[in-house]
């Protein structure tokens, strides 16, 4: 996958570290601000806000 | 066609390798199983291309490859996925301050703004003990009261908001529904995070006993103070040695009141009974305000809590900016 990515960059290879870089960032970003806020109250509940015990 | 395939397995190779080249078939292909750490596996057919002479380039499509190309893939799926679980981790413990902030930025300005208009979330809560059975019930999420500490620096005030569900904690330090309210005899019990959606009770185990705890009201500022042995704090602070000197500030901490109530423990999450009227003394009738805030510990994990329980030392009705001798700056 990486590979296939890599060779599907255009320009040099200066070029394609700063588009993987980009990539990479993105990638992070929309992991950090949208995928993971929305699936974390999906994941199984924490034991911690179990009915009958002290929260947190 | 071959070269494809080469440069499929490692793009280091690409450059390296002349199309049709075999020697870098060999390379590769003994340098991944080298990786998997199957070494028989990935020499055995690396062993068998070796030999063949370059016109037979075109069957290099061969079960081995696939397999080759199957391990391969789920490798770097396997590294992806950890390294997703790792920028989870990264989210979990930083970024989701970030939005816990900005919720309880909002949180603030609307009981600000409710101040201001004269409404007060709180009221009508204070007639909850009446014969009459009274309750208004505060909306779950809703800021009612701010909350400062001193010993954590002048910057540090959170406005408590009701309720201690996931998203109520996400908000700000969240007020079990079914206590007390501030000032109100019996036990203003509350909730925060340790780390990571804001983090307000991240330092909660820096508190020793007498330490100031300041709860604004829309009418009042409630002073109450950590509990434990004041006097046995300010022995320990004499102790040079740190190792000593924490034990004798946790035994402080640890050393119950006249009503049987300690300044700090350390208890079981089903430890339920630390937030009753009088902690830990279920069913007893209580005689005084009390403040008892619980958290996840130790740091990083939910597998107990550290609970702190403070007792009502003054109270001062509020007026206009001014705030208590407690904080920074203040003249109540």
């Amino acid at each position: 996958m990486y590979v296939w990515i890599w060779r599907h960059l255009p320009g040099g290879t200066a070029l394609r570290m700063l588009q993987v870089l980009l990539l990479v960032a993105a990638v992070s970003a929309l992991l950090l601000f949208v995928v993971f806020p929305w699936i974390e109250p999906k994941l199984p509940p924490n034991p911690v806000t179990g009915p009958g015990t002290v929260g947190q | 066609m071959s070269n494809e395939v080469r440069s499929g397995w490692d793009f280091s190779a690409e450059a390296a390798v002349p199309p049709g080249g075999v020697g870098g078939v060999v390379g590769v292909a003994g340098s991944d199983g080298g990786s998997v750490g199957s070494g028989s596996d990935g020499s055995a057919p690396a062993g068998s291309i070796g030999p063949q002479p370059a016109g037979s380039g075109g069957r290099r499509h061969s079960t081995g490859d696939l397999v080759r190309a199957g391990i391969r893939g789920l490798g770097q799926t396997l590294i992806t996925l950890g390294l997703v679980l790792l920028l989870f981790v990264v989210y979990e413990v930083w970024v989701s301050n970030i939005f816990a902030h900005q919720r309880q930025d909002k949180v603030r300005q609307q009981l600000t703004q409710a101040w201001q208009k004269g409404q007060d979330p709180l009221h009508g809560e204070d007639r909850l003990n009446l014969p009459s059975g009274k309750q208004v019930v505060i909306p779950a999420g809703t800021g009612f009261a701010n909350l400062y500490i001193p010993r954590f620096g002048k910057d540090y005030a959170w406005t408590v908001v009701q309720g201690t569900n996931d998203a109520d904690l996400e908000r700000g330090p969240g007020h079990y529904s079914n206590t007390a309210v501030p000032g109100q005899i019996g036990n203003f019990a509350l909730a925060g995070h340790r780390v990571g959606k804001g983090e307000p009770f991240l330092n909660l185990d820096q508190l020793v006993p007498g330490d100031a705890v300041v709860v604004q009201t829309a009418g009042n500022w409630y002073v109450y103070r950590i509990l434990g042995s004041t006097t046995q704090y300010a022995a320990a602070l004499k102790i040079s040695d740190a190792k000593r000197r924490a034990a004798a500030v946790a035994a402080a901490l640890a050393a119950p009141d006249a009503e049987g109530v300690v300044g700090r423990e350390v208890v079981s999450p089903n430890a339920v009974s630390v937030i009753d009227p009088v902690p830990n003394h279920a069913g007893a009738t209580p005689s005084r305000a009390l403040l008892t805030m619980t958290t996840c510990h130790p740091k990083y994990t939910a597998d107990q809590r550290m609970v702190l329980h403070a007792a009502l030392a003054r109270s001062v009705a509020v007026k206009g900016n001014a705030t208590p001798k407690e904080l920074p700056g203040g003249t109540l």
